[in-house]
């Protein structure tokens, strides 16, 4: 390799491989770029953000403020009927608000530790391998439930297992809390289950209250394939994978009584998966062509580990690998370099991290990814050697560049492709925040060194002109973070 | 490029924002013949919105005449609380300023309308819904594009998208704007200029940033208009004990409509628009998500019939989502993915008439693969039918180029 080659490698590593350089970080890539990266890979899985509570605290704190929202609506009720008709002091003395609030504000917390991390971590390669996960694996605050838990949904089924065997990250996250709230499998209920029959007939399972029993008839009972669906199209084997409506609701079916634990469960299950073998739909199962035999839980674990196993699985799941890491058109030599190292491996994902940084094609001079608004301002951050503003700060600007924190638009999560990011809006909108931002941030420091130390050899002569010509050291910065080759990687 | 900025000193204010107006403008000009324009049609307008997760027709215009829709729908059948439209359909009860339009004569509902996908997977029906394609994969472009591609070939027309990502259905050949509601430009930096300089041969961030900062000079003086004119809202005001919570998302969604009205009734504005709605999956829950929904969208379309005033009788307004939902209620008060759906077609262009499209009923030999609302239209015919007789679009156009391989998909023809 040539001393012009290395540089270039060094910079590559850190911009495209890693979440943008700290000022020192290209400088100490340069030596082993290859080596840096695969360092990164670690057996355990990849850090966690500081401070994040578990799933079950925060269901149960979600479950009681749902409780007394539901009481204080009642009392209001009541008051309108017959009380003094005064309402209820609106203000924020209120307990409910105030309980609702502090669970927005823990997920607000939540995705501020996440962005601590990816501002300050040395190690921005494992913590985009982990970014790419959670985005593969998409939950959403766009379901309330679903946002209180999304912080320890990444810290309990996501993290622990990036670097591990694909079988069991995605058997961690079907059948995580968050997962199963955002997608809608908490109540679904085999239609010829135990369950059912006991709801059809008026009997009741486990001591509930009329007034319950009688909305849980109201509703109809039954299945909700939304879950099944979303593995086998987003999470395997892809929406050409060869499946038919018909696996779609067989897998549904093989996933009931999968669950969340709640009220009526014991304590110790509240807010954690729980399999309630009565709401199981009883029977063999056909999915994909293979059978299944009756086997409650198991029943939907094996065809969980039969999908993880599917070439179709290793095909699409490689091709968003390089989607996310090389271009949105990836070469179908990267591709297959990964599959390679995916079939060969059982789908090691630690094998397919090294395939990956081997992978020539992952190196290509030209960065021919556009940053999405979430890697723009963590490698704006980066770039400052910038502790991160609160959380309140990022939030309405992620919000108005189009990736509101924790709330992808739907179970396929964030696009990764340029033209979904670089509409003239969004263009105007980055460089309102790099003008704040540069204003705040620069301070005394040189323009030119943070260029250098931004981008390394990526650094193009007429942005470091722009730089060097700026009228000031804000709008020096400023004019690096919005230049062609910042916004891409 | 460098002919736009001012021979000496800063540029000013409106002088850098007019400059990149003006950028945007000269390549209009270069990429389009100038040929004279029939004044008439230069004042249509279309406007798509496009209502993501698969909207439930059977809520937005629910077929309370239909014998077999209570049956179906259980708990979340609306018999008892939509709106009066004809003798088949309501209308949801959400949709008053919907119903108020439906009652001038100014809105239509398509109760059936699919397009060619069949797979009910939320993102090939979506790509395929705005690829204008036959199938998934098969174009990489928005149809509107293609559409405002081939009527530049006649007459200056301008596109714009609002929300703060590009939706496919706008992606493509032709350059379009883009807007969501945020802080003004700072105008006074010497940013725009400079960044314009640095794009300069930069074939995605170059053009994107000239068309932003154009759109910028067009929102001061299409939301100042906005604001000086308060407007009366269709239909019924939401009662007296709406949440506040509830009263402010409906007042954001109107003044998006108005906003995007607003640019719509500059000169030199957009006559092209697409807005995406998203949240529309309801597996579970439906009632409440769909009050919530649909009121949205009842204010957005409120704020567009208003804000446009007088232009409202050039426009077409095309509201259409990926697909329906299952005829029948699910486990978890809600409904899975589906085929058919209900379009609504709204504008002072329309002509009178009642549903567009033939209804297949849901009776259960007709419902499709014995769940869903069977397709009686195809989704292509719809927009085809609006772009040729409202926008002037040629057929051979629509049926090669606009909507590829589409021939057998006819338009639907006599809606304006």
């Amino acid at each position: 390799m040539t001393l012009a080659d290395q540089d270039l490698k060094a910079a590559i590593a850190a911009t495209r491989f890693g979440l943008g350089a700290r000022p020192g970080e290209i400088a100490e890539a340069r030596r082993d770029p290859h080596g840096f990266l695969r360092a990164q890979i670690r057996r355990d899985g990849a850090d966690l953000p500081a401070g994040v509570a578990t799933s079950s605290e925060r269901l149960g704190e979600f479950r009681e403020y749902q409780l007394e929202k539901r009481d204080a609506r009642l009392q209001k009720a009541a008051m309108a009927s017959g009380g003094d008709g005064k309402p209820a002091d609106p203000d924020a003395r209120d307990p409910v608000k105030v309980v609702g609030r502090m669970l927005r504000q823990d997920v607000g917390a939540d995705f501020g530790a996440r962005l601590q991390l990816a501002v300050t971590t040395g190690a921005g390669f494992r913590e985009r391998w982990a970014d790419f996960w959670a985005n593969h694996f998409t939950v959403s605050a766009t379901k309330a439930i679903t946002g209180t838990v999304i912080g320890p949904y990444e810290a309990e089924a996501i993290r622990p297992n990036v670097f591990g065997r694909f079988t069991d990250l995605l058997g961690a996250v079907e059948t995580h809390p968050a997962m199963l709230t955002y997608l809608d499998q908490v109540r679904s209920i085999g239609p010829n289950s135990r369950a059912a029959e006991y709801l059809k007939t008026g009997g009741n399972p486990r001591g509930v209250g009329r007034a319950r029993l009688q909305r849980v008839a109201n509703r109809s009972v039954g299945l909700n394939e939304n879950l099944a669906r979303e593995i086998l199209e987003l999470h395997t084997v892809g929406v050409n994978g060869g499946y038919s409506q018909a696996d779609v609701t067989e897998f549904a079916r093989a996933m009931t009584g999968l669950s969340v634990g709640g009220p009526r469960d014991p304590a110790s299950e509240t807010g954690t998966a729980v399999f309630r073998d009565p709401a199981h739909e009883p029977g063999e199962r056909t999915v994909m062509g293979v059978r299944y035999r009756p086997g409650g839980k198991d029943q939907a674990g094996a065809i969980l580990a039969d999908l993880a196993a599917k070439p179709a699985t290793a095909t699409f799941v490689c091709t968003k690998i390089a989607r996310h890491f090389v271009a949105d058109e990836p070469s179908p030599a990267l591709v297959a370099r990964l599959e390679k190292a995916w079939t060969s491996s059982n789908g090691d994902l630690s094998r397919v991290a090294e395939a990956l940084i081997a992978a020539p094609e992952a190196w290509a001079p030209t960065p021919a990814k556009f940053k999405t608004p979430y890697e723009f301002i963590v490698s704006s951050y980066r770039a400052a050697g910038a502790q991160p503003e609160t959380f309140g700060k990022v939030a309405p600007i992620l919000t108005a560049l189009g990736q509101k924190p924790f709330s992808a638009p739907s179970p396929k999560g964030w696009p990764e492709d340029a033209q979904s990011w670089a509409a003239p809006d969004a263009i105007v909108k980055r460089m309102q925040f790099a003008q704040a931002f540069s204003a705040a941030a620069v301070r005394d420091r040189d323009p030119k060194a943070l260029a250098a130390d931004a981008l390394g050899a990526r650094l193009t002569p007429d942005t470091a002109k722009a730089v060097a010509r700026a009228e000031s050291r804000a709008e020096g910065f400023a004019l690096l973070l919005m230049s062609p080759e910042f916004q891409r990687r | 490029m460098n002919a736009i900025l001012p021979s000496r000193g800063l540029p000013t204010r409106r002088g850098v924002l007019a400059g990149a107006a003006g950028f945007g403008l000269a390549l209009e000009l270069i990429a389009v013949p100038a040929v004279a324009a029939d004044a008439d049609l230069a004042r249509r307008k279309v406007i798509v919105v496009i209502c993501r997760g698969g909207m439930d027709g059977l809520s937005v215009a629910p077929p309370i005449g239909d014998p077999e829709y209570q049956g179906l729908r259980g708990a979340l059948a609306l018999n008892k609380t939509a709106l009066p439209l004809d003798g088949t359909f309501g209308l949801h009860p959400a949709l008053a300023s919907v119903q108020a339009l439906a009652q001038a004569g100014e809105a239509r509902i398509v109760p059936a309308v699919a397009t060619p996908d069949r797979a009910r997977s939320h993102f090939e029906a979506q790509d395929v819904l705005e690829t204008g394609a036959a199938g998934v994969y098969s174009a990489s472009s928005g149809w509107l594009n293609r559409a405002v591609e081939a009527l530049s070939a006649h007459r200056k027309v301008e596109a714009l998208s609002v929300g703060a990502t590009a939706p496919l259905i706008l992606r493509g050949k032709v350059q379009t704007a883009s807007w969501s509601p945020g802080r003004a430009v700072d105008a006074e930096a010497r940013l725009p200029t400079l960044l314009q300089d640095l794009y300069r041969n930069d074939p995605l961030l170059g053009p994107a940033l000239a068309r932003g900062l154009a759109t910028e000079v067009m929102a001061q003086s299409a939301t100042a208009d906005m604001a000086a004119k308060p407007t009366a809202m269709m239909g019924q005001p939401p009662p007296a004990n709406t949440p506040q919570r509830v009263r402010q998302g409906r007042e954001a969604a109107r003044s998006l409509g108005l906003s995007l009205a607003g640019f719509m009734r500059e000169p030199g504005g957009p006559q092209v628009a697409a807005i995406s709605l998203d949240g529309f999956d309801s597996h579970a829950n439906q009632a409440g998500l769909l009050n919530t929904r649909l009121a949205y969208m009842d204010a957005v379309l409120d704020g567009i019939r208003s804000g446009l005033g007088p232009e409202w009788k050039n426009t077409v307004v095309v509201v259409a989502t990926e697909f329906g939902r299952t005829a029948r209620i699910n486990g978890t008060g809600g409904t899975d993915h589906g085929t058919a759906s209900t379009a609504l077609l709204l504008g002072g262009a329309l002509k009178t008439g009642g549903i567009v499209g033939d209804w297949p009923t849901l009776r259960a030999n007709a419902l499709f693969e014995n769940r869903d609302v069977a397709p009686t239209l195809d989704m292509r015919g719809l927009f085809k039918g609006v772009l040729a007789e409202h926008m002037g679009l040629d057929r051979a156009v629509l049926d090669k180029t606009v909507f590829p391989d589409s021939a057998a998909a006819k338009p639907v023809l006599g809606l304006v």
